[in-house]
């Protein structure tokens, strides 16, 4: 144990075999909250912590400290986990597991939603007390699990495709629509530009893979879950959202580094200048366009919705949730707070610091806004079309499955319609009921 | 840390006053290439850790322009990176103090003392630290909160301990079974007690297994991440290694890559000052067990 | 921490004389040495072993009440089904390829390490100027802390990075990626971190071997080499041992190099516990996660045994093999 016994944070990834939980988890699990479609008030008043991984710029705290001073008697804490998501789910689960009271207010990945709500490790929630419909309707349905509510979308997030605006103008070259128009811009533009491969997202075999595969199946017509919770995916549509990827990766358009790309990765590669079309968060608009020296492409790319097979394609959603812990006590104060920060003004001002996607509708829509974030106006396309991951409570597992048959697809171990078929008969196991 | 004190093997080689052989220069590239070996990784860490986050991709060998950006970063304020070095020096420290302690008892039992069920108790400390470690996480966070250590040092303290003793207690045996009874014996004809014997004795000929073994503890304790992340969420309790994963980068996106290099060169560099000071303390041992 | 070893720890006082009464006296002095160190190993090893144990025969209910959407509560004994099914099915074959990535691993790191550490000893035993640098500068990697150390591992080996940049290769490789390079990549990171450990064991054994023996090999003109084989290498034999033991211990449960460097799902170096991982923490199914931790429990209990029998009898044995001169 002195060395690689002793978990680190990789490790942080680490984490346990949760042993001996599982059984006193969900030996009980009767007593949490109602089952009926009226949750049961939530009450009780005072101290509450919330517990995320992410600070960025430290706004969180800030924020947190405005609403201590208003509420002396119903003190926030924020517990800080650690910055990888994997590390923070299983930190969350250990709490639920172990019926731990620690946690209040939980920042949910979207897709944990399912697993947490299923598992009653979260309360449902009162829509009639919260201002939904001021918000995103595609970020809401990622807080629902059956038709209940159990978390309040914060952040939001969706796809982009970034692209070389100076080569694609020179070329004569109209940002395009669907994967056959990127392709032949490339072929137009990649012999005048070389070292510049045409196409990347994120395809190491990680979240990311699920997000690119869900998307290109989605942008092809198919789906991999439907919405009646059925896998679909070994259909024609979804081989075609496969095969761009595949095809991409056998006739070079996309590079086989491009396998290794998780979102750092890729960000790299484009502001390198060694991607034409780059599909990509949001987040990678303000760092490409450093003029820091940092950036070879600043000033230099665009961004438009993602393309698909027949016409714009379809983004996942990415983005986090409020949710309570169905084991915490002062609900009520955990109710409060959601409210007050999912509210226009501090959204808005989390924006503004942090470029956090917000959930609030109108935001996308002020001019002030738009002209500090250019590319507000395509994100809020981008989230309106968005497709959510399947909202399964073995999500885990799910992604799992999705990202072997999409990585052994790519790396040509095995073919598309095998892949896929697999990949529905696990999905199938998986979702039984 | 002068040559005079041990003679080591092979010294002719290089001792003046022979004939060089024609290999003289063998042993030196071959002390190069480890060295070179064991820095270069570390010194691309530095070097990662001296970009400006904006430059963190870059691969040039020397940073331009140099930053200290990503230092103040791991110091700014509302990380609390010095309150958590300090909290990691408790920790260790203390794990290593105990460790030391009780492994020496037990190990002088194993090596010194006669007694049945010798190899069983040698059986059971190894098989402890056959377990994978990260199945011992939710069963310990389940007795730690039912009682109360959640959120105190002990509790980051004793499993560092259980996981350092194996080792410790079968690196001292072997150590102290290496000691000649004579030795003991003539103490002991000297009028001492058999503790007295084994402090005054056999202690300091073991100095340099003693030293390693507290070098070993303390860079584990130091390091141990799983555990602490775990069984505290006071941030005032938190040590660096949990405190360094939660530098975040702007986005959610973007890792603190540059953040956690400093922060990896900050937490390694006490350490290989300790190495430094424990390394000269093996060589003292040595001399002391050379007067005997 | 210097001052521990001013401060010694001293035996009780009334601690009989040796001579007489030698077995019951000593057996008393002996189980009070012990205890110390077995109580902490129980109070944090034991309890979690059992449940381990207990937990590999059950699994628990997963089935989805399609009303509400709700799990279903509960655990079910399942016998050896955990157990079963690291031979049959999609989770055998996975199961079975950790195995086989484990014993690779094992092997083939620790021999490296072996013969990586025993040379470092040998130059931090050495006398020249710039020692303590040179001693200081060995054990750095292995002061790193593992984690950022993976860190760094993934940013050194990714497309874009200094290796491929030194190698200069046409393609570059790809050493994340799942195949036989994602492989060498573990090795050479696993070697890298720990071959000080070893290194600093051996480097303390060394210590104590006293330089008359050395001026008799010399006086009889054995050659260096002739020296190592028969005075050096016994000598350190059982402080080698020992390191090479706990390295085998720890590299069979290697887990945060494949993690973090490579990522999961790569077949190419999932290891047992990489797997064990995923199963109890991303999936929560902790019965056949529980299984793994048991099997592996057995597997590396049965390597020791075999290593400690076959070359470190004296390790472990009775005190008829008295060591020094």
């Amino acid at each position: 144990m002195v060395t690689q016994g002793r978990v680190a944070r990789g490790a942080a990834l680490a984490a346990a075999l949760v042993l001996g939980v599982s059984a006193c988890g969900s030996s009980d699990s009767g007593s949490s909250p109602s089952s009926g479609s009226t949750p049961a008030a939530l009450e009780g008043v005072g101290p509450i912590t919330l517990v995320t991984g992410k600070d960025f710029s430290g706004n969180l705290q800030n924020q947190v400290d405005t609403w201590n001073q208003q509420h002396p008697d119903q003190i926030v804490k924020v517990i800080e986990l650690p910055e990888d998501a994997d590390a923070q789910r299983q930190q969350m689960v250990q709490n639920a597991t172990t019926k731990s009271d620690a946690y209040t207010v939980l920042n949910l990945d979207v897709i944990w939603t399912a697993e947490f709500a299923a598992n009653q490790w979260v309360t449902q929630l009162p829509e009639s007390e919260l201002p939904l419909d001021k918000l995103l309707p595609a970020t809401v349905e990622t807080g629902k699990y059956f038709n209940k509510l159990y978390a309040v979308p914060t952040t939001s997030d969706g796809g982009l495709l970034y692209y070389r605006k100076d080569l694609l103008d020179a070329a004569g070259v109209k940002p395009p629509t669907t994967w056959a128009e990127m392709k032949a811009a490339c072929d137009k533009v990649l012999p005048t530009a070389p070292g510049t491969s045409c196409y990347a997202g994120q395809f190491e075999k990680y979240e990311g893979l699920t997000v690119n595969f869900s998307e290109a199946v989605n942008s092809a017509g198919g789906v991999v879950v439907g919405d009646d919770g059925k896998p679909n995916v070994n259909t024609p549509e979804a081989k075609k959202g496969l095969d761009f990827l595949v095809e991409g990766i056998k006739s070079g358009q996309i590079s086989q580094k491009a396998r290794t790309f998780k979102e750092e990765e890729g960000r790299r590669a484009f502001q390198a200048g060694e991607l034409l079309f780059q599909r990509q968060w949001p987040y990678q608009y303000a760092k490409a366009n450093a003029t820091d020296g940092s950036s070879q492409v600043a000033g230099k790319f665009a961004v438009a919705p993602l393309p698909g097979l027949d016409g714009p394609g379809a983004s996942t959603l990415g983005g986090h949730n409020y949710a309570i812990s169905s084991f915490a006590k002062n609900k009520k104060t955990a109710l409060d707070f959601i409210k007050y920060s999912i509210d226009e003004k501090q959204q808005r001002d989390n924006l503004e610091k942090t470029s956090q996607a917000p959930t609030w509708a109108s935001l996308y829509d002020e001019q002030a806004l738009i002209a500090q974030f250019p590319y507000l106006t395509e994100l809020k396309k981008s989230i309106e079309a968005a497709k959510k991951r399947p909202a399964v409570v073995k999500y885990q597992e799910v992604s799992s499955a999705i990202q072997q048959a999409a990585y052994d697809a790519m790396g040509g171990t095995t073919t598309s319609e095998d892949a896929l078929k697999k990949l529905q008969s696990k999905l199938e196991e998986l979702t039984k009921q | 840390m002068t040559t005079t004190l041990d003679a080591p093997p092979r010294a002719a080689a290089a001792t003046l006053g022979k004939g060089r052989p024609w290999y003289w220069w063998a042993p030196y590239a071959g002390i190069g290439a480890i060295v070179l070996y064991c820095l270069s990784p570390f010194y691309w860490m530095l070097v990662s850790s001296l970009r400006r986050s904006n430059d963190i991709f870059s691969d040039a060998p020397v940073p331009s322009p140099f930053s200290v950006e990503n230092y103040s970063a791991a110091f700014s304020e509302d990380n609390g990176f010095l309150r958590a070095l300090l909290n990691s020096f408790l920790v260790a420290g203390i794990t290593t103090v105990l460790v030391l302690l009780i492994g020496t008892l037990t190990a002088y039992a194993l090596a010194r003392l006669d007694f049945r069920f010798k190899n069983l108790v040698l059986g059971i400390v190894m098989v402890t630290s056959m377990f994978p470690t990260i199945s011992l996480l939710v069963p310990l966070l389940e007795l730690f909160s039912s009682i109360g250590w959640i959120n105190t040092y002990q509790a980051m303290i004793v499993p560092s301990m259980s996981f350092a003793l194996p080792l410790a207690v079968w690196n001292l045996t072997a150590f102290f079974r290496q000691m000649p009874t004579e030795l003991e014996e003539a103490a002991q004809i000297d009028g001492c007690t058999p503790a007295q014997a084994f402090r005054k004795v056999i202690l300091p000929l073991a100095a340099p297994g003693v030293f390693t073994t507290a070098i070993i503890t303390f860079i584990a304790a130091w390091n141990e991440f799983i555990i602490a992340l775990s069984v505290v969420n006071e941030k005032s309790l938190k040590t660096a290694p949990v405190i360094s994963s939660q530098f975040t980068g702007t986005t959610d996106f973007d890792a603190p890559f540059g953040t956690q290099m400093a922060a990896g060169v900050i937490v390694t560099i006490p350490l290989v000052i300790l190495v430094l000071l424990f390394q000269r303390r093996i060589v003292a041992g040595l001399t002391a067990g050379g007067v005997k | 921490m210097a001052t521990t070893v001013d401060a010694p720890p001293t035996p009780p006082p009334p601690a009989p004389p040796v001579k007489q009464d030698r077995r019951a006296g000593t057996g008393r002095l002996a189980a009070l040495l012990v205890s110390p160190t077995m109580l902490v190993l129980a109070l944090v090893v034991a309890y979690p072993i059992l449940a381990a144990f207990r937990l590999s025969f059950y699994r628990d209910n997963d089935g989805i009440d399609p009303e509400t959407g709700l799990v279903q509560s509960g655990e079910t004994f399942v016998g050896l089904d955990n157990f079963t099914d690291m031979f049959s099915g999609d989770a055998g074959e996975r199961f079975r390829n950790a195995l086989m990535n484990t014993t690779t691993f094992t092997v083939v790191a620790v021999s490296i390490e072996v013969v990586l550490g025993v040379l470092m000893a040998l130059v931090m035993h050495r006398a020249f100027k710039g020692r303590a640098l040179v001693r200081a500068a060995i054990l750095v990697p292995w002061a790193v802390p593992t984690a950022i150390a993976g860190l760094l591992w993934r940013w050194i080996f990714q497309a874009d990075g200094v290796v491929n940049k030194i190698l200069d290769l046409d393609e570059p490789v790809l050493w994340t990626t799942d195949g036989i390079q994602a492989w060498f990549a573990v090795i050479i990171a696993d070697t890298w971190k720990t071959a000080p450990f070893i290194g600093l064991l051996v480097l303390a054994g060394l210590q104590v071997i006293s330089n008359e023996v050395y001026e008799a090999a010399k006086l009889d003109g054995a050659s260096p080499w002739k020296t190592f084989w028969s005075i050096t290498l016994p000598l350190v034999k059982p402080t080698l041992l020992v390191a090479v033991l706990f390295r085998i211990l720890d590299t069979l449960r290697l887990f945060d190099l494949p993690f973090t460097l490579i990522g999961p799902g790569k077949d190419a170096t999932d290891t047992i516990t990489v797997i064990a991982y995923e199963e109890a923490v991303k999936f929560g199914k902790y019965g056949p996660a529980s299984a793994y931790s048991i099997f592996l429990f057995a597997y590396v209990a049965v390597v020791a045994f075999v290593f400690v029998k076959l070359l470190g009898a004296d390790v472990l044995g009775t005190r008829d093999g008295k060591k020094g001169r």
